[in-house]
Formats: structure tokens, C-alpha cells, sequence
């Protein structure tokens, strides 16, 4: 036996081990009932990971620095997963140079709305300034979000923290909102999912169906580019 | 396998050093994917680049299985939220009702005009 009882905690806090196998685990039990439930919209992975992880860190008071330490292996493969997109793009390229008309056209009516109705709605609610620049690029990945709303003086967290809900929401609510419109096409339905919610939309697209999970890829990736420029130009006209 | 990661990982390494080098608003992955197009789609063209990775669906493989759990992927920057909690505190309900609408009326927008258009290239090519 050891001597000090902590020693083995103070070893796994301090290692990246211990946050990277809650993270897998946590993750493969949520993803297990997300297929026992045959993918069903709330049982969400990320969404299920999320709050289970969260109240281990509250629970052993481990800070989120600590936990990135171990987590950020896995974070780290969001780029070459993007990078990946490529395949599935690449494998169904008939159908996507189809579509090109449409997807264009989707994307500017997409991008404009997302930044318009956020803004505008943030507005109505009374929202103060700085939060309002902060949620305007909510519809983008992270990192994006986190420079605009850094190039706006906005406060690049609470940026993060909006396009994460935005995209679990997204994620969460895509399916019924489709199936109540009657739309079956996936590659709207798709491209509506990536656009609106990132690349949690797109992990949702994925499991839908390989056609949706594609144009919601093309969908993420040029969104990223349009907000870029849309946020800055929406904030000038319309944030008082 | 290795081969194919690093394949992925030299598109990314190129794209990231691009978009830094000439302050691209784009993610360098992005890039990154456009550059794995292309190589593929040359592939098909020049035979002399069927080698290594971009040979027995190589490459492909080995991104199908990074793609495999893209969800978990985002549970290290989800949980950063819930740490975040005291930000939310103050206009927590406003916003997150605000999200919600715009996320809704964004899809709806979006899948919408992919329709509206889609449909109406149909009826120009039946003329």
C-alpha cells in the first residue's frame, strides 16, 4: 500500500491519461445508446458526453485546462478530419458538381440568415453590445468563430461557447424539423445541417446518411469563408 | 495506414501554412480538403501519381475510419462549456433562446432556397 493515499490521484491529474480514457469511454457509452436508440436526435453524443464529463470535472474540481491536457489528442484529429471530408466528397463528386447551382445559391441565403437573424433576434432580446458581436458567427466552426468575434473585440469564449450550442442544438432539432417539412432530399437536408451547424451538424449528417453527410462537409467549409466576410459587414449595418 | 495519415496530415501542414502565409480567412483543414481533392481527382488523370497512399484506396480507408466517430471529436470543445457556465449566467435563457430560433430559421432558409432552386433548374432543363 502506498503511503499517501492522493499520491495515485495526484499521478493521474497531472497525466494526460486519465482525461483521455474518460473521454473515450464517456464517449463510447454515449455513442452506444445513440445506437441503441437508433440514433436518435436527443440521444446526441456530444451532447450526452458533454454534461457527463462536465460534472466529473466539477465533481473531482479538475479545471478544463487539466482536462484538455488529456483531451486535446483527441481534439487535435478535427483537423485531419476535416482534411478526410476530402474522400467522401471525392467518392460521390458526380452528384456534388450537380448540385452546384443550388448549393451556391443555398449558401448565400444560408450565411446571411444565420448572421442576420442572430444578430437581429439578439437585438430584440435586449442582449447587451458585446454579446451580440459574440454570438454573430455562431453558425461557424470554432476556431473561425473565435477570430472574427477576436477581430470584432467581442469576447472570443463566449464565441466558442455559442457554436458549440449552436451546433448541438442544431444537431438535435435537424431531423424532426426536416421530416416535418416533408423534404426528402438529402443533399438539402445535408447541406442545411452544415451550413446551420457546423461540424457537429455535419457528425449528424453523417450518421443520417453518406449523401447528407457530404453536402453538409461542403456546406461547413464554405460557410466558414462567407461569415468571414458577412459578420463584420452585418455588425456595421445593424448593430446599433 | 502511416502512410495515409501522413498523407492527411501533409495537407492539413500545407493548408494551415498557406492560409497563415497569406492570412486567408479559411481554416487551413479546409484548404487542407481541397488540396486532398485535388490530388484525387489528378490520380485519376496521371497514372504516375497512383503510388503509396493513392493506391488500393489507401487514403481512402484511412479516412473513413477518422470520420468513423467525427462526433467525438467535439466532445474536448463541448465540455469547455459547461466549465464556462459563469458566462452564461447573466443572459443564459436569452441566449440560448436566441441560438435556438436563429438555428431553426437558418435551416429552414437554407434547405428552402436548395429546393426552390433545385426545382426550378429541373423545369428549365425539361423545357
Amino acid at each position: 500500500m502506498n503511503d499517501n493515499p492522493f499520491s495515485l490521484w495526484v499521478y493521474l491529474s497531472q497525466s494526460p491519461l486519465l482525461w483521455l480514457t474518460v473521454t473515450l469511454l464517456v464517449y463510447a457509452a454515449t455513442d452506444a445508446v445513440s445506437l441503441a436508440t437508433r440514433r436518435h436526435p436527443l440521444a446526441n453524443p456530444v451532447l450526452h458526453a458533454m454534461w457527463i464529463i462536465g460534472a466529473f470535472l466539477l465533481a473531482t474540481g479538475t479545471s478544463y485546462t487539466s482536462y484538455f491536457a488529456g483531451a486535446q489528442f483527441v481534439h487535435f484529429l478535427l483537423g485531419p478530419a476535416t482534411v478526410a471530408l476530402a474522400v467522401p466528397l471525392y467518392e460521390n463528386r458526380r452528384r456534388v458538381v450537380s448540385s452546384i447551382v443550388p448549393m451556391l445559391v443555398a449558401l448565400l441565403a444560408g450565411s446571411v440568415t444565420a448572421v442576420v437573424s442572430v444578430v437581429l433576434l439578439a437585438e430584440l432580446a435586449g442582449l447587451p453590445r458585446d454579446v451580440v458581436l459574440s454570438l454573430a458567427p455562431k453558425s461557424v466552426t470554432a476556431g473561425v468563430a473565435m477570430g472574427i468575434a477576436e477581430s470584432l473585440h467581442a469576447d472570443p469564449s463566449l464565441a466558442a461557447v455559442a457554436v458549440i450550442l449552436t451546433g448541438i442544438m442544431g444537431a438535435i432539432i435537424v431531423t424532426p424539423l426536416m421530416n416535418r417539412t416533408g423534404i426528402t432530399d438529402y443533399r438539402a437536408r445535408g447541406f442545411a445541417a452544415g451550413l446551420a451547424a457546423h461540424g457537429i451538424g455535419t457528425a449528424r449528417a453523417f450518421q443520417v446518411d453518406e449523401i447528407a453527410g457530404v453536402f453538409s462537409g461542403i456546406a461547413m467549409s464554405f460557410n466558414a469563408l462567407v461569415t468571414s466576410f458577412l459578420v463584420p459587414l452585418a455588425v456595421t449595418l445593424l448593430v446599433r | 495506414m502511416l502512410a495515409s495519415l501522413g498523407l492527411i496530415l501533409l495537407c492539413q501542414l500545407i493548408g494551415e501554412a498557406v492560409v497563415r502565409g497569406l492570412g486567408l480567412p479559411l481554416p487551413g483543414p479546409v484548404l487542407g480538403l481541397l488540396l486532398l481533392l485535388v490530388l484525387l481527382l489528378a490520380r485519376d488523370r496521371f497514372a504516375m501519381l497512383a503510388y503509396g497512399p493513392l493506391r488500393n484506396d489507401g487514403v481512402e480507408t484511412a479516412s473513413k475510419g477518422l470520420l468513423a466517430h467525427l462526433s467525438l471529436l467535439f466532445v474536448p470543445a463541448a465540455v469547455g462549456v459547461v466549465q464556462k457556465l459563469d458566462l452564461l449566467a447573466s443572459h443564459g435563457i436569452a441566449i440560448v433562446l436566441v441560438l435556438a430560433l436563429s438555428v431553426v430559421v437558418t435551416l429552414l432558409a437554407t434547405v428552402l432556397t436548395f429546393r426552390l432552386v433545385s426545382r426550378l433548374l429541373k423545369q428549365q432543363d425539361a423545357r
